[in-house]
């Protein structure tokens, strides 16, 4: 069983287009058996160091390296990124773009087929890998009618068809709710059971695949591996914060509590802690003394909507009887599974669909005869990704865009008003950049300055964080934070626990159409069956608060008013 | 108009055969429909079209756009060929009847007139047969026939991609329309001059491009690294063996052909001429 399957030795890399390199000295060995997360900021070099192991590698990014790197006891020279597919195999970030076949059976099978494998031993290879993710029932379905977990699960199969002795993941929960990625940390550990293969998972959401066993951490910062550790030993280090990664909630709660963190209470995984009566004790006596602080919102109703229904074209109901209120200044969460009506929901407040039933009003004015362009004057839109919303090269003329067009103030009042905006954004100083120059974060914020720009009282955000890691996070949601305390009611849709938790104080929960929980973040997020409807999941802080004895919800509600006095 | 491009799912004979099958007889079909001007052979064609249309189970309103589409350009060829060249079918047949007088050189004479009915002949024997090759071949399996027929898998597959891709690009630019729209950009008002209009549209494929080369790029990795181009051959998971029916439909197809090619030398040329 020791077996290495990848050794990295003093191994350095430089991108062919880039004037650094971008690991330096890397020393990993990964045997055969072991399971691995590697996690680490953006830009920290862990997607290169996974195109490393899967050859793309110099295949598709070519560049300079230095040391030695051995991928199944052979030298990466001496392989192509054919040889290495044999060895390891990949499970990309994007369960959408990743999808090759036009059904499941064919997509499962594409390895084959470029092997030149015979059809019937094909199926058979197929049918068996599809058994082992239990994916059989959907071999003749096309992607878009399988959920995002389903697809991932089509991706694992797709590997499987192979005997592989490494298995790469490669964010594996960038693109699912948290229910769907609880599911993919199981699947992953049942892999890890039933074969000898290696498995290295890349990601930042630390605490989400640490809810199974993981051998070891390596955790990279600026290209260099700073830490190779068990999990128990990685949470009783300051290591993760210091380096911008997430800790687990629970261990964050315990570091408010002044429990004293060491490898020996096993805080890696939330069902191996062991806590003390005397730290029990700890938890308890913090929990009494957080001090409540309820700030009173506001009652004006901004934004109402009365007894919304629609139906796409096919007869599909996207939404039945909606209604609900949303006060002046308020920040919430819309959530709920894919397909449960939170899209179409804000998609019919923009206009860009109209309801057949049901009416909203804005300032209790009816907004039904309002067109998409009058209703973005008060209401704007701010779609998740923000490449597809940014026209111009440059990032003023982005900004200035809606104005110009609007064609209602001269030359000198929109230089002057964009400029107002960019210094509320943080890109007054980029003001003359290209936008191809800012990093995801930023352009999401030039999409924002531009919605911005045009005065709305209310902002809708459609997953603002997705993929972002813990530091680009913060630096948006501190920003709409900043945007909400100026007096801009934000709405905000997501499937992100924390986010909810951290920022809003009110969720809206939607399934199959229906709103089924107009509630305290807190509240959802401590009830089984809602986080089940919503597709989320309970966090941390409720084992832990059912460990200490003390009722969940409102030890949630405490940890989150001491996380954001602590923060601030 | 989702529909341009779509296999539409039903259960049939026509679905049954191979893509392989579909594709060489609708290469057949075409060459035995462009070789010959033989109006009966070419009346012959459509009836059989039409059988192969209830065949198949695909209704007419399912590919209603698209026979609209070649309808509207069928008369329009019409008109040209008709406008240029008024008596082209006096000097093909070597007659002139006239029945009309018309204006000028637009004169209606009953050769001009068999001449253009054997063009709409033409067309309503080859479309027909198109769309249902379209209609009734799922992409990957019209991938796994353009290999099967001798084009490289990897022409084969960037084809099938690119017509896979069309209903989600057409998704993403409605997207972008809209938020670009939510901004005051105005596509279809008639306040604006084309230029403009045209500059606007322009404005909304700089987003669908930059989002199209990062599909592009991810597709492209996921192919390699699951070893695509590795092998000078591959198989397709798709692929059926040939049925008789298949071997029937190929035949009849070669026959078609050999109709329509003989037809030449009983015709003495391509055209059958009745004015003489």
């Amino acid at each position: 069983m020791s077996e290495s399957v990848i050794e990295f030795k003093d191994f350095t890399f430089k991108y062919e287009s880039q004037a650094e390199p971008t690991l330096f000295n890397i020393n990993l060995t990964i045997k055969k058996g072991e399971k691995v997360l590697i996690c680490g900021p953006s830009g920290c070099g862990k997607s290169t160091l996974s195109h490393c192991m899967n050859g793309l590698i110099p295949a598709s990014y070519p560049g300079e390296a230095t040391g030695s790197l051995t991928i199944g006891g052979v030298s990466y020279k001496d392989h192509s990124i054919f040889s290495l597919s044999k060895i390891t195999g990949t499970v990309l970030q994007d369960s959408d773009g990743q999808f090759i076949g036009l059904t499941v059976g064919e997509d499962i099978a594409f390895a084959l087929e470029n092997e030149n494998i015979k059809v019937p031993e094909m199926k058979e290879r197929v049918l068996n890998a599809a058994k082992k993710v239990g994916i059989e029932g959907f071999l003749s379905h096309a992607p878009h009618e399988l959920s995002g977990g389903q697809k991932q699960r089509v991706s694992l199969a797709g590997i499987m068809v192979d005997d592989v002795s490494l298995f790469l993941f490669d964010e594996p929960l960038a693109n699912l709710d948290p229910q769907a990625g609880k599911s993919t940390i199981e699947l992953i550990e049942q892999i890890h059971k039933t074969t000898d293969s290696a498995i290295v998972i890349i990601e930042h959401r630390l605490e989400d695949v640490l809810y199974r066993n993981v051998d070891r951490v390596i955790l990279m910062s600026e290209g260099r591996i700073i830490a190779d550790l068990s999990p128990d030993e990685l949470l009783s280090s300051n290591l993760l914060i210091e380096n911008g990664i997430r800790e687990p909630l629970y261990v964050t709660a315990l570091k408010y509590a002044g429990v004293e963190i060491t490898p020996s209470i096993k805080p890696g995984r939330i069902d191996t802690l062991m806590l003390s009566s005397e730290d029990k004790e700890k938890v308890n006596k913090w929990y009494k003394n957080v001090t409540i602080d309820q700030s009173p919102l506001s009652d004006e109703v901004l934004l109402e909507a009365k007894d919304i229904s629609f139906a796409y074209e096919g007869g599909y109901q996207a939404l039945s009887n909606i209604s609900l209120k949303i006060n002046k200044g308020e920040m919430l969460s819309i959530v709920g599974r894919n397909g449960a009506g939170k899209s179409t929901f804000s998609k019919l407040i923009c206009g860009f669909e109209k309801p057949q039933k049901g009416v909203f009003y804005l300032n209790g004015n009816d907004l039904s005869s309002y067109s998409i362009k009058e209703r973005a004057d008060h209401i704007g839109y701010v779609m998740q990704n923000p490449n597809q919303m940014i026209t111009k090269p440059m990032i003023r003329d982005e900004v200035s865009l809606g104005l110009v067009l609007e064609g209602k103030l001269s030359d000198d009042e929109i230089k002057a008003k964009v400029d107002s905006v960019l210094k509320v954004c943080g890109l007054y100083e980029m003001r003359s950049w290209p936008v191809s120059a800012l990093s995801y974060g930023q352009k999401k914020r030039v999409t924002i300055a531009s919605i911005l720009s045009m005065d709305p009282e209310i902002i809708i955000l459609d997953e603002p964080t997705a993929g972002q890691d813990l530091r680009h996070y913060t630096e948006i949601m501190e920003f709409l934070k900043k945007l909400n305390s100026l007096g801009v009611t934000i709405i905000l849709i997501t499937h992100d626990m924390h986010l909810m938790l951290e920022y809003t104080k009110r969720a809206v929960v939607f399934t199959n159409g229906h709103l089924i929980a107009d509630t305290s973040c807190e509240e959802i997020l401590t009830d089984e069956r809602r986080c089940e409807e919503a597709s989320l999941k309970k966090t941390s802080l409720s084992v832990l608060a059912s460990l200490c004895s003390l009722p969940e919800t409102e030890f949630v509600r405490r940890f989150i008013q001491e996380d954001k006095r602590r923060r601030a | 108009m989702s529909s341009i491009f779509n296999y539409i799912e039903r259960k049939s004979v026509i679905h049954e055969l191979t893509g392989a099958t579909k594709l060489l007889v609708l290469i057949l079909w075409s060459f035995a429909a462009m070789t010959t001007f033989d109006t009966r052979f070419l009346a012959v064609l459509p009836i059989l079209a039409i059988i192969l249309f209830s065949l198949s189970k695909i209704k007419f309103k399912d590919v209603s756009f698209l026979l609209w589409f070649t309808f509207i350009f069928m008369v329009l060829n019409n008109l040209l060929i008709y406008l240029f060249s008024p008596e082209h079918g006096v000097s093909i047949y070597g007659t002139r009847t006239l029945l009309f007088k018309g204006l000028g050189r637009w004169t209606i004479t009953a050769e001009q007139l068999f001449y253009q009915l054997n063009v709409v002949l033409k067309y309503l024997a080859t479309i027909p047969v198109v769309i249902l090759f379209v209609s009734t071949t799922d992409p990957s399996e019209f991938a796994s026939s353009l290999n099967r027929i001798g084009i490289s898998y990897k022409v084969a597959y960037s084809v099938s991609l690119a017509l896979r891709y069309i209903p989600d690009i057409q998704r993403e630019f409605k997207d972008i329309m809209i938020s670009q729209q939510a901004r005051g950009l105005e596509m279809a008002s008639k306040k604006q001059n084309l230029i403009k209009r045209l500059k606007n549209a322009a404005a909304m494929l700089f987003p669908l491009i930059i989002s199209s080369m990062d599909r592009i790029e991810t597709i492209a990795n996921a192919m390699e690294l699951r070893g695509f181009g590795k092998r000078k051959k591959r198989t397709w998971y798709s692929s059926r063996p040939f049925k008789a029916s298949d071997y029937l439909a190929l035949f009849l197809a070669i026959a078609l052909l050999i109709i329509s090619l003989s037809l030449n030398f009983v015709n003495q040329g391509r055209y059958f001429n009745p004015f003489v």
